[in-house]
């Protein structure tokens, strides 16, 4: 009974439903790791050990009474940016520093009502703004693999958790890569689905066209899996989509002869690590062997999607976070009889820096004289960024790209330059600028650390983007690596 | 073109954001480094392009108008850092 807290979902759900083993004995393998590692990795924000426990309990009694599926009793940690009733939901920041949601978010929900096992709050960049984890309020995340090394971000706890075998997966949410970029620096799978496929309800609100929740697991199987349980549309988000439920393991295990790929070159850019653009390199090489054409792509209009996030996503941030005054919830200032102090002083001690960078940018960009040079304009390049995505999946069927441009770099090392710390984040933006559904998969390591291949789709292509990671990890050996811990 | 600090001062004052000299001085600094990013932009001819502000096909959603429980007023209570009764307790708005 070693190690369970390794298992895949398929593996724990395997013995779980043939009671070889318990969920509590699960959840507890689960939390004896995050005992031995946790000082050290700091994954977590909330640790809720008996929520998990008694969760795993009635999850036992579900499988007993040949109740639940997939992923009942099984233990996962969710981003702190997903309300939990009842459970402290902070977003990394002083501004909710006390807040306790009163309600559940709907992909929290849904994986509660089949059973599933809440470890606690994964940490992250504050309102999920960052690309390292250190814009956390309370503490930064480490990397597994390199404990002086970032975890990516801002789904920095996410990745960690998951990469150190703290969770069996987790749920991270994806603004402009912060599921695929973490997922990528740990060494795990991270999905951001199509915009729309997963309700955003519950989803503490940074940049609402743009967000989306995704799972972070250790294989494409694990992630399909999550994907199972969280999918589908919600009367409670107006943006969520209504189609027919698609089970996204069922295609995993199919082989991906015939399947067309493209590699834009202009994912390519200065500054990329040999070891990163070798990685890639190599696993197209790995595609083509399992009987994929793969074939170069150009998508002119990338070198504008940095500009077009940077506008797009800092002015619905400042709309987004208006709701901070003070007021209804959240830090709030009382040392003064003057509303607008109150306010101005709420949010100065709520905020930290990148989130007020941001805030002030988008204010910035939607203030009267500014509104068409920037925010139209980064519109107007939002359309053209997508229609170059239609034109090339006319030919292709996916896209392979690196999922970020470089390895986990130093804590510290970027986090007083703002636009070095955006540039890192250039490979996954053009993704969600166009709401297309993007997959990190760990494709081998450059000087030691993991490095992540991106796969982009078209609209709903969830299924070739996982089949395609899952018949790359079984023809190779990168999903399986463990760092020392 | 560097934000002036008048210009840094009054996008704060937009956003309700206090900030203490040397974060005048700092977001002053950043911000133009930011926006000179952006300029980039100008490059691209967007003559009668029409902005895209969602990428998922946003449709009008309908629904039957129907009567359905919501939060408990106490719960939404619940995290009100001031409250009087079942109201949120906040500062005079209006001036005298």
């Amino acid at each position: 009974m070693a190690e369970l807290n390794w298992l895949s979902i398929t593996d724990a759900h395997a013995q779980l439903t043939a009671r070889q083993i318990s969920s509590v004995e699960l959840t507890q393998a689960c939390l004896d790791r995050i005992e031995a590692v946790e000082d050290r990795v700091q994954s977590f924000l909330t640790l809720t050990p008996e929520i998990a426990l008694a969760q795993a309990e009635k999850a036992d009694r579900m499988l007993a009474a040949g109740e639940g599926g997939p992923l009942t009793g099984v233990p996962v940690q969710f981003k702190d940016v997903m309300c939990t009733e009842g459970v402290p939901t902070t977003c990394a920041s002083r501004m909710l520093e006390n807040f306790v949601p009163v309600y559940n978010a709907t992909a929290v929900e849904k994986l509660l009502s089949q059973g599933a096992v809440m470890l606690g709050k994964g940490n992250m960049d504050e309102f999920a703004m960052g690309s390292s984890c250190e814009n956390s309020a309370f503490h930064p995340t480490r990397n597994p693999w390199d404990l002086d090394r970032v975890p990516g971000g801002s789904s920095g706890g996410a990745a960690a958790s998951v990469a150190s075998g703290e969770a069996i997966y987790s749920l991270g949410s994806d603004t402009g890569g912060s599921v695929r970029q973490p997922a990528a620096l740990c060494g795990v799978v991270g999905l951001k689905p199509t915009y729309g496929l997963v309700s955003r309800y519950g989803l503490i609100a940074f940049a609402s066209s743009l967000d989306q929740i995704g799972p972070v697991g250790r294989s494409a199987m694990d992630c399909a899996l999550a994907l199972n349980g969280i999918a589908g549309h919600d009367p409670r988000d107006a943006t969520s989509v209504k189609r027919e439920p698609t089970d996204y393991a069922a295609t995993l295990g199919q082989d991906i002869k015939g399947l067309r790929f493209g590699v834009p070159e202009e994912y390519f850019v200065e500054g990329m690590e040999a070891g990163t653009r070798k990685a890639i390199d190599d696993a197209v090489t790995v595609l083509e062997g399992l009987g994929a054409s793969v074939r170069p792509v150009s998508l002119p209009t990338t070198k504008y999607a940095l500009a077009c996030y940077y506008i797009i996503a800092p002015s619905e941030c400042s709309a987004n976070l208006a709701r901070y005054d003070g007021v209804k919830y959240g830090y709030s200032y009382q040392d003064t009889d003057d509303m607008w102090e109150a306010m101005e002083k709420t949010r100065e001690y709520g905020f930290g820096p990148e989130v007020t960078r941001r805030v002030m940018l988008g204010t910035y960009a939607l203030s009267s004289g500014y509104y068409d040079a920037y925010y139209v304009k980064a519109q107007q390049a939002r359309t053209l960024i997508r229609q170059d995505f239609d034109r090339v999946f006319q030919d292709v069927d996916a896209l392979i790209t690196p999922t970020s441009p470089v390895t986990a770099f130093k804590i510290g090392e970027k986090i007083g330059d703002p636009v070095q710390m955006y540039l890192i984040d250039v490979c996954t933006l053009p993704v969600n600028i166009a709401g297309l559904p993007g997959l990190s998969v760990p494709c081998g390591f450059s000087d030691g650390l993991p490095v992540g291949m991106q796969l982009i789709g078209p609209h709903f292509s969830e299924e070739t983007l996982l089949k395609t990671a899952h018949a790359y990890e079984a023809a190779t050996q990168w999903s399986a690596a463990r760092p020392e811990l | 073109m560097p934000l002036e600090r008048s210009q840094v001062e009054h996008i704060a004052s937009l956003a309700r954001i206090g900030l203490s000299e040397e974060e005048i001085e700092m977001f002053g600094e950043q911000l133009s480094q930011i926006l000179e990013q952006f300029e980039v932009l100008n490059e691209l001819d967007t003559t009668g392009v029409t902005p895209t502000g969602h990428a998922g096909g946003l449709q009008t959603v309908m629904r039957e108008d129907l009567a359905e429980d919501s939060l408990d007023s106490e719960d939404v209570l619940k995290n009100a850092p001031n409250r009087e009764g079942d109201l949120f307790r906040v500062n005079a708005v209006l001036e005298e």
